[in-house]
């Protein structure tokens, strides 16, 4: 019966459509930790990532197709190969980063005027709150400069992705905004 | 294409062909639509790798966009997708840009602990798309994937190192502990998973379970990380050798037989070791190896007969297997050595004669050609009725072989000819292709040449020929024949008629052929021969074609006039040496509006008389009736194993390598004053090849002068040479005095890094008659300045240092004075010659009479006659000797010799020459 009922609510929501989701930042940031701490709910070693990696995850359920594109600077041009039917993408920030934190705000600036993103949401996450001297939520917001931003939805989550604190947060916001926007 | 077509590929929905832009597109909305329909995208991919497959290739900027979009599928897990997905991108990792973008999901999908059927085909597709500046992220991966269990993971892993190599030999290098580990690894294959497959792979009948393929690959590899660490290749030759039953697969011992090849090849110390470990595998429970083992030794280098004799046995044995395949290994084998070493094969007669009627007949030729070569002169007969008989049912490409071995019958044994010549006149009628006649043809010219004393039957067969021939080029080429042998037989007039036919019935080239032919028996000293080629030629006058008409007006004309004159016309006693000529006129045609406003001078060109051509060819005929033998070199690239490891291999062909150099030592203007060049020998390495320093070289022969060439090549990377020169010091003669006097030398200025520059040397040879053989000793070291490369300007230092490098002497000997030259009658020259000199010598260190042969055919550079450089017999051997001197005077030599295990080879050398003198230079050659 349950099941009846959920398959009823999914017909609602979009069918069986998978929702679009890119994690980008710079090199460095978390990102692959980030994707692997949400699929498998674990911390594993990583590599810097030479091209990307793609996993389906099931939260709420939604499924979620999570594109985690590497971010040194000679992979960064090719992230726009992957930004058609986007419904979000998540941007990671090393809060602890301040030197690069100017060429976050580049990125993230360059990224936004894509005609391809025009209507995705955007979350930005402020990743390794577990070390001292991180920057808080608000201070990065002001340095990106999200504060002004009024033709879309986003969002700021201060986060750790090694401690897992943050993360649900953030993707509660999502699911509520992609719920919004598909209903 | 003949198999069978798959719908889904060729005509779409509405049946149409597939359209390269249609699968572009396709593919383009299908990998990028959402979700991802598996079925449907492998369906596209397919066609993509279809097109890839049979030629169409996309732009860079398609390849790329399609790249891009394939990155796409990886969200989907689907397996078999997946496993399309890699086959592709495999297929765009050349043409596309950026496919670096999928190394991190490759390697996901390759990890440690993946334990996905595709993780393979990642492994193979990871190779192609990393590049020398990422190799290092993937070299633990790859190490764990050598050394993985299962096999096919693993052998993807190996040969995905081996595609590596050009990328980076230094990484891959790193990987050779894991490499040897898994030669001896036994991976069987897990039969649960994948054996129900098994069966359709096509592996072989036991399927991939006991194929142990991973040891092959990983051998193959491994040979590539030692090859140019000799003694390294030789250690891991003996470890796996002695490896016993740990060896499983087959191939890989086949492989390991072939490195043995080449170590005994390169490295004659190792001779006795590995011959050893051949002889072990000869019993080895696999047929191909028991093959690849028998092959090795028999074509090794001057084998002794104890040690062909196991390899013999086995081959033997199977003769009568049961399979085909068997036989047709066996045979084959046997009939290459049989070639050289006809009477090694002897002991297997009578199972030879039982292939003949062998239902397959590409066994049953061979073993004919080979009873061709093995049996002695009484069992030709026979064996000829026997070819007759089955001629017709064979292809035209195996009755090439037969008649090419029944040539090489006709030179070896000339008592024969008669029936040899009705058996060749006899195929000769039978259909056939342009091929095989013109291989008929040939043996049949071969024997007018060389066995006088079948001409006048075999032209009149050829006559018969000719009357009934759909070939242009044959019958031009025998008409040609006539002209030239017909007016020396007893009854020329026999053949003006057969001549004359053609006149009458031909097209114009052969009419013009005839013509010239017909031509040349208005030379003979008989008036009413004359008159009546003179009515025939006349009759000419009248023909449609121009040529026929020039031809007869210009050869009446001549008949006119005083014979020498007609003679030198008609049929001139010397011709131009065709490839002088044809280089000379390259030279003339590309020398642009300088040359071309003279006239070409066809003095230039070295004339050879119709003996010295006739010996060039015999020499070539005799040669090319030898097999090549040495394939089993690996990599195409070394030519060290290839070519002439026949123990007949005939010396230096002097005037090939004169026509080589002539043109650039004609360009340097100190050379020119000393006229026309005599001689040149071949080049003589005179350093290690892998030295820093590599230098050959070569010496040409003028007639009063002696011009050493150098060839030197710097192989080092950041060093630049100046000032290069050699000194060449002539050793002393008896007297004191030195009989080559230094003229000038011509130095390199620089030789830059990793180039090769020349340097000249000339000298004045000993003047007068009585030291116009007299020899010498050089003594050659090599002095240069040497500067290095400042790494970060890429130029020069100012200061360098000055170097010397000794290299191997040159020597001048009785070979650079004797040009081998072919007669055809030995004991008619023997008998004519007066001055006879003879000495005895003792060879201790050789080790067979066919050893000593070429080492005095080389030493010596004389011609082989009538067959002797292969000796048919073990304990003694006659070697028949032909030369002339670069004064073209003759010499023969006479050389018995006599082999016993104990004391080596012993040989009595006889020489006679016009000269005193000449006969004793070439019987102290041999010293």
């Amino acid at each position: 019966m349950g099941q009846v009922l959920g398959r009823v609510l999914s017909k609602l929501w979009g069918g069986d459509k998978e929702i679009r989701i890119l994690i980008l930042g710079l090199d460095g940031a978390g990102k692959t930790t980030i994707l692997y701490r949400l699929q498998i709910g674990e911390v594993i070693t990583t590599v810097p990532t030479i091209g990307f990696n793609v996993e389906t995850l099931t939260y709420k359920n939604l499924k979620f197709n999570v594109w985690d594109l590497g971010g040194q600077t000679s992979i960064r041009p090719y992230w726009r190969c992957y930004y058609a039917n986007t419904a979000a993408v998540i941007f990671v920030v090393d809060a602890t980063d301040r030197d690069r934190i100017n060429t976050c705000k580049e990125e993230l600036k360059e990224m936004l005027n894509e005609e391809e993103l025009a209507d995705s949401a955007l979350l930005v996450f402020a990743n390794k709150q577990d070390q001292p001297g991180a920057m808080t939520a608000p201070e990065v917001s002001q340095t990106l400069g999200l504060v002004g931003m009024k033709d879309r939805s986003w969002s700021i989550v201060a986060c750790s992705a090694i401690k897992g604190e943050g993360l649900t947060e953030g993707l509660d916001w999502l699911v509520e905004v992609i719920k919004e926007e598909q209903l | 294409m003949s198999y069978k077509k798959n719908e889904d590929l060729d005509s779409g929905p509405g049946g149409a062909v597939m359209d390269k832009m249609t699968v572009f597109q396709d593919c383009i909305a299908g990998f990028n639509a959402s979700p991802i329909q598996p079925r449907k995208c492998r369906v596209l991919l397919t066609k993509l790798t279809y097109l890839l497959s049979t030629g169409d290739t996309f732009a860079r900027d398609e390849s790329t966009r399609l790249f891009f979009s394939i990155t796409k599928l990886f969200q989907h897990k689907d397996i078999a997708l997946r496993q399309m997905v890699y086959l592709v991108i495999k297929e765009l990792a050349t043409s596309a840009d950026d496919v670096i973008m999928v190394t991190s999901s490759i390697m996901k999908d390759t990890t440690v602990g993946s334990d996905v059927v595709y993780r393979p085909n990642a492994i193979r597709t990871l190779a192609r798309i990393i590049d020398a500046s990422t190799i290092q992220a993937i070299e633990r991966l790859i190490k764990t994937a050598i050394v993985d269990k299962h096999p096919i993971v693993s052998s993807a892993a190996l040969i995905s190192s081996y595609h590596l190599l050009p990328v980076s030999r230094e990484v891959v290098r790193r990987w050779a502990n894991e490499t040897q580990d898994t030669v001896l690894a036994q991976k069987p294959f897990p039969q649960a998973a994948y054996g129900g497959t098994a069966s359709g792979l096509g592996i072989g009948p036991a399927g991939p379970a006991s194929s142990f393929m991973t040891q092959y690959h990983a051998l193959g590899l491994l040979y590539q990380l030692r090859s140019h660490d000799r003694m390294a290749l030789i250690k891991m030759i003996q470890q796996l050798a002695n490896a016993g039953s740990a060896m499983k697969s087959p191939a890989a011992i086949v492989m390991l037989i072939r490195f043995v090849a080449r170590a005994i090849d390169e490295d004659r110390n190792m001779r006795r070791p590995l011959y050893t470990l051949l002889e072990g595998w000869l019993k080895h429970k696999s047929d191909m190896v028991n093959f690849e083992a028998a092959k090795t030794i028999l074509e090794m280098r001057d084998s002794t007969d104890a040690e062909a004799s196991p390899a013999i046995n086995v081959l033997q044995l199977f003769l009568s297997s049961p399979r085909f395949v068997s036989r047709f290994a066996a045979i084959r084998i046997l009939n290459r050595f049989a070639m050289i070493r006809p009477q090694n094969v002897n002991v297997c007669n009578i199972d030879i004669e039982a292939l003949i009627n062998d239902p397959n007949r590409s066994i049953a030729t061979y073993a004919i050609t080979t009873l061709l070569k093995t049996g002695n002169e009484a069992s030709v007969d026979r064996l000829m009725k026997q070819i007759t008989g089955f001629m017709n049912d064979i292809s035209d490409e195996f009755k090439i072989i037969v008649v090419d071995a029944i040539r090489s019958l006709c030179l070896k044994f000339p008592s024969k000819q008669a029936s040899m010549l009705s058996f060749l006149s006899g195929v000769l009628r039978d259909e056939g292709g342009y091929e095989f006649k013109r291989a008929v043809i040939e043996a049949m010219f071969d024997l007018i040449k060389f066995v006088p004393d079948s001409k006048e039957e075999a032209l009149s067969y050829l006559c018969e020929f000719i009357e009934d021939c759909e070939f242009t080029k044959l019958a031009v080429r025998i008409l040609h024949l006539l002209g030239e042998e017909g007016p020396s037989t007893a009854h020329p007039t026999k053949y003006i008629r057969y001549i004359y036919n053609r006149v009458v019935l031909e097209n114009a080239i052969v009419r013009a052929a005839a013509v010239t032919a017909l031509s040349k028996f208005s030379l003979i000293d008989d008036a009413s021969v004359q008159e009546s080629v003179k009515v025939l030629l006349t009759r000419c006058l009248d023909d449609p074609d121009d040529e026929v008409r020039d031809r007869a007006a210009m050869a009446l004309r001549l008949s006119a006039t005083e014979k020498p004159i007609a003679k030198e016309y008609l049929a001139p006693e010397s011709v131009p040496s065709l490839g002088a000529l044809e280089q000379q006129l390259i030279l003339y045609v590309t020398g642009g509006p300088d040359a071309a406003s003279v006239a070409f001078d066809i003095s230039s060109v070295p004339f050879i008389s119709k003996d010295q051509a006739v010996a060039d060819q015999f020499r070539a005929k005799t040669m090319a009736t030898l097999p090549i033998l040495g394939g089993t070199a690996i990599d195409s690239g070394s030519g060290a194993g290839s070519g002439g490891v026949s123990p007949s291999k005939t010396p230096a062909l002097g005037e090939d390598y004169a026509q080589k150099y002539a043109a650039s030592l004609a360009k340097i203007p100190e050379l020119q004053a000393f006229g026309a060049l005599i001689r040149s020998s071949r080049p003589v390495p005179l350093t290690e090849s892998e030295t820093e320093y590599v230098i050959t070289g070569i010496k040409h022969l003028y007639k009063e002068h002696l011009v050493l060439q150098f060839d030197v090549q710097n192989t080092l990377p950041d060093t630049v040479l100046e000032d290069v020169s050699v000194i060449a010091n002539p050793s002393t003669a008896d007297d004191g005095t030195e009989p080559y006097v230094e003229e000038f030398i011509i130095a390199i200025p620089r030789l830059t890094q990793e180039s090769t520059g020349t340097i000249y040397v000339a000298f004045t040879r000993p003047s007068g008659e009585e030291h116009a053989y007299t020899g010498g000793v050089f003594s050659n070291t090599l002095r240069f300045t040497s500067k290095e490369i400042d790494p970060n300007t890429g130029e020069p230092e100012e200061e360098g240092y000055e170097d010397e490098y000794q290299v191997e002497d040159i020597e001048i000997g009785v070979a650079d004075f004797l040009v081998p030259t072919y007669v055809g009658n030995f004991q008619h020259m023997w008998d004519q010659l007066s001055f006879e000199t003879s000495e005895t010598y003792s060879l201790a260190g050789v080790g067979s009479l066919s050893e000593a042969c070429s080492s005095v055919i080389d030493s010596l550079s004389m011609q082989p006659l009538e067959g002797s450089e292969t000796p048919l017999q073990n304990a003694t051997h006659v070697l028949k000797l032909f030369a002339r001197t670069l004064q073209g005077g003759k010499v023969v030599a006479l050389v018995r010799m006599a082999y016993s295990a104990k004391t080596g080879v012993t040989l009595k050398i006889s020489v006679r020459a016009e000269d005193e003198r000449v006969a004793q230079m070439v019987v102290g050659g041999i010293a």
